[in-house]
């Protein structure tokens, strides 16, 4: 169980991880700067089990897989939103940071909320509301991804 | 199977997925595996994938003239971390011996080398680490961004993953009028259906206005479909289209064009008509593409930069127009005016045709190639409180330097003209 952070729609990725800290290798140093221009105490403060909600289209912009592994760095749980832009999907997939879409839980979970996610059955718990939600079944396909370690354990064993 | 049991009409997208991913037919939502004819990285996605790469236990990667490696973001080399990364890259290249490594002197801004290079063709699957490869859906390819694990598979196996998309067809008529290009119709797409208007799907281009917008056009617009959230922007193959491929062919390359067709009665999700003649002049106002203006209700707005480059605008058609406005003109007091040709030829280009002559003499500055500014790199970050207009794509906060700067996107005959007067201006009234 973690805690709720909560964002607007269209959070992009330079927002994610500004392209001023993309020449840092280490993961735990470019985490530190996670989310800094729209939530400055975010990277100071996220503990791991945490949980990010937002608007529609997370994670638009930029392709850089740095998005979807500094949340993953942080400790960030799962990431809930109604919509994600297709990039961010795909590598969130591939570098294995659990993503769950659901329209309801994203409007109904608060900032501070906390909440429960099960990604096998996609439900959702918002302990502080008393509110369960259930998120969209993965295709399939990603189901398989996942199985199989993510795509670097996918291509090893194709 | 007789021969008129007829397979479901296509789009030209799923025509492309489906040939690559050796298929009679595909459909939207399916899930396939698709041969790659060239998979791309940069100097800030190309390290993590190299890394990457190396998990996989593939020794070489699938092919070496279908790697494509450009160190063209942080290069040349920003600052020490820089440097590190694009050498990371650099040696693996040579390690590797990776025929299309660009280095600096011979680099290019990506998406504006690889056409020019004649490194992409009709008919091909591109994915590249990097969000705009959807540009050489101008040529009458399928190609699309990709994280760094993808690009590393792609290495490893010359083949990705996809899940074909449905697609919104985008019917075009008429001819752009004046100053108007490929950049404001773009922008008013973008501004017409959302920044995530187009989330998951295929945007086809298509309509008889298609033929009265040139190729530096069609690179602008296809290279924009991601600020729509789409997977692909992509044009039908036509005359232009060939003399295009024709003077630009790799010897590298052995592989011919393909042209690929959407079959009669494709479904689309919907179609958008577009009339080229009734655009205007656009804007896009802080902080997203789709918070569009045409320049007329654009205001009063006190510029501090303006930059004229970038992979949607740093082609000769774009350096000549903003040729045309600077010649015989100054940059305004207090404005700095930032060039950056795409590629090595589009600069000696510019030098040939004395536009450079023209860009100094103007008091704005030339630059080597490099997506520097665009993205808040290096070559013009933005301060506290500054505003800069643009012919970049993205707007977001903090994109081009302080989070408390502000960034307009314009095509590159507003962002001249603004640089002129101080201030967001329509090029025909300067």
């Amino acid at each position: 169980m973690g805690k709720a952070y909560k964002y607007g729609d269209n959070v992009d990725t330079d927002v994610i991880i500004p392209a001023r800290y993309l020449n840092i290798a280490d993961q735990k140093e470019l985490a530190s700067h996670a989310m800094e221009d729209i939530d400055k105490d975010f990277a100071r403060t996220v503990k791991k089990g945490d949980i990010v909600v937002a608007g529609r289209n997370f994670g638009s912009g930029s392709s850089r897989e740095h998005a979807p592994l500094v949340l993953k760095v942080s400790g960030v749980k799962a990431v809930i939103a109604p919509t994600f832009a297709r990039i961010f999907y795909r590598n969130a997939f591939n570098i294995g940071l659990p993503i769950l879409e659901s329209a309801e839980a994203a409007e109904r979970i608060d900032a501070g909320d906390e909440v429960d996610v099960n990604f096998r059955t996609g439900k959702i718990v918002n302990k502080t509301k008393g509110e369960t939600y259930k998120a969209e079944p993965f295709p399939e396909f990603m189901t398989e991804l996942i199985r199989k370690g993510g795509l670097v354990g996918y291509v090893k064993n194709t | 199977m007789a021969k008129n049991s007829k397979k479901p009409p296509m789009t030209m997208t799923q025509k492309i997925l489906a040939a690559h991913a050796g298929l009679p037919y595909v459909r939207a939502g399916q899930f396939i595996e698709a041969d790659l004819d060239v998979v791309l990285a940069n100097d800030i996605t190309g390290p993590p994938a190299i890394r990457e790469f190396a998990k996989m236990g593939r020794p070489r990667v699938f092919d070496r003239e279908k790697v494509v490696l450009v160190p063209d973001h942080f290069t040349p080399n920003k600052d020490i971390k820089a440097a590190e990364q694009a050498k990371e890259m650099r040696e693996f290249a040579r390690a590797q011996k990776i025929v299309n490594y660009f280095e600096v002197g011979e680099m290019g801004i990506e998406h504006a080398l690889l056409p020019e290079k004649g490194l992409v063709t009709a008919g091909d699957v591109v994915i590249g680490a990097d969000s705009h490869t959807c540009t050489y859906g101008a040529l009458g390819a399928f190609a699309t961004g990709i994280g760094s694990t993808d690009m590393a598979a792609g290495m490893a196996t010359g083949r990705a993953w996809f899940k074909v998309p449905p697609a919104i067809r985008f019917e075009l008529s008429g001819r752009p009028s004046g100053w108007v290009s490929g950049k404001d119709v773009i922008l008013h797409i973008i501004g017409k259906i959302g920044v995530d208007g187009a989330l998951y799907r295929s945007m086809e281009f298509t309509g008889d206005g298609v033929a009265n917008l040139s190729m530096d056009d069609r690179f602008t617009m296809a290279n924009m479909a991601i600020e729509a959230g789409a997977k692909n922007g992509i044009f039908p193959v036509d005359g232009r289209t060939r003399e295009y491929i024709k003077a630009h062919r790799a010897k590298t390359m052995k592989k011919r064009a393909r042209s690929f067709t959407a079959d009669a009665g494709a479904e689309y999700e919907r179609t958008v008509n577009i009339d080229l003649a009734k655009i205007r002049p656009t804007v896009s106002f802080p902080h997203l593409p789709d918070n569009t203006r045409t320049i007329e209700k654009a205001g009063r707005v006190k510029i501090d930069q303006a930059v004229i480059g970038s992979c949607t605008n740093g082609r000769l058609e774009d350096m000549a127009v903003a040729a045309k406005i600077f010649k015989g003109r100054r940059v305004a007091d207090g404005v700095r005016c930032i060039i950056l040709p795409g590629t090595q030829q589009v600069y000696l280009d510019c030098v040939k045709l004395g536009y450079a002559e023209i860009f100094v003499k103007a008091g704005a500055v030339l630059s080597t190639p490099t997506c520097g500014p665009c993205l808040g790199g290096h070559m013009g970050v933005l301060a506290a409180g500054e505003r800069a207009v643009s012919t970049t794509n993205r707007n977001f906060v903090g994109r081009m330097g302080h989070v408390d700067s502000e960034v307009y996107l314009a095509s590159p005959a507003v962002a001249a003209a603004s640089a002129v007067t101080g201030r967001l201006t329509d090029p025909a009234k300067l």
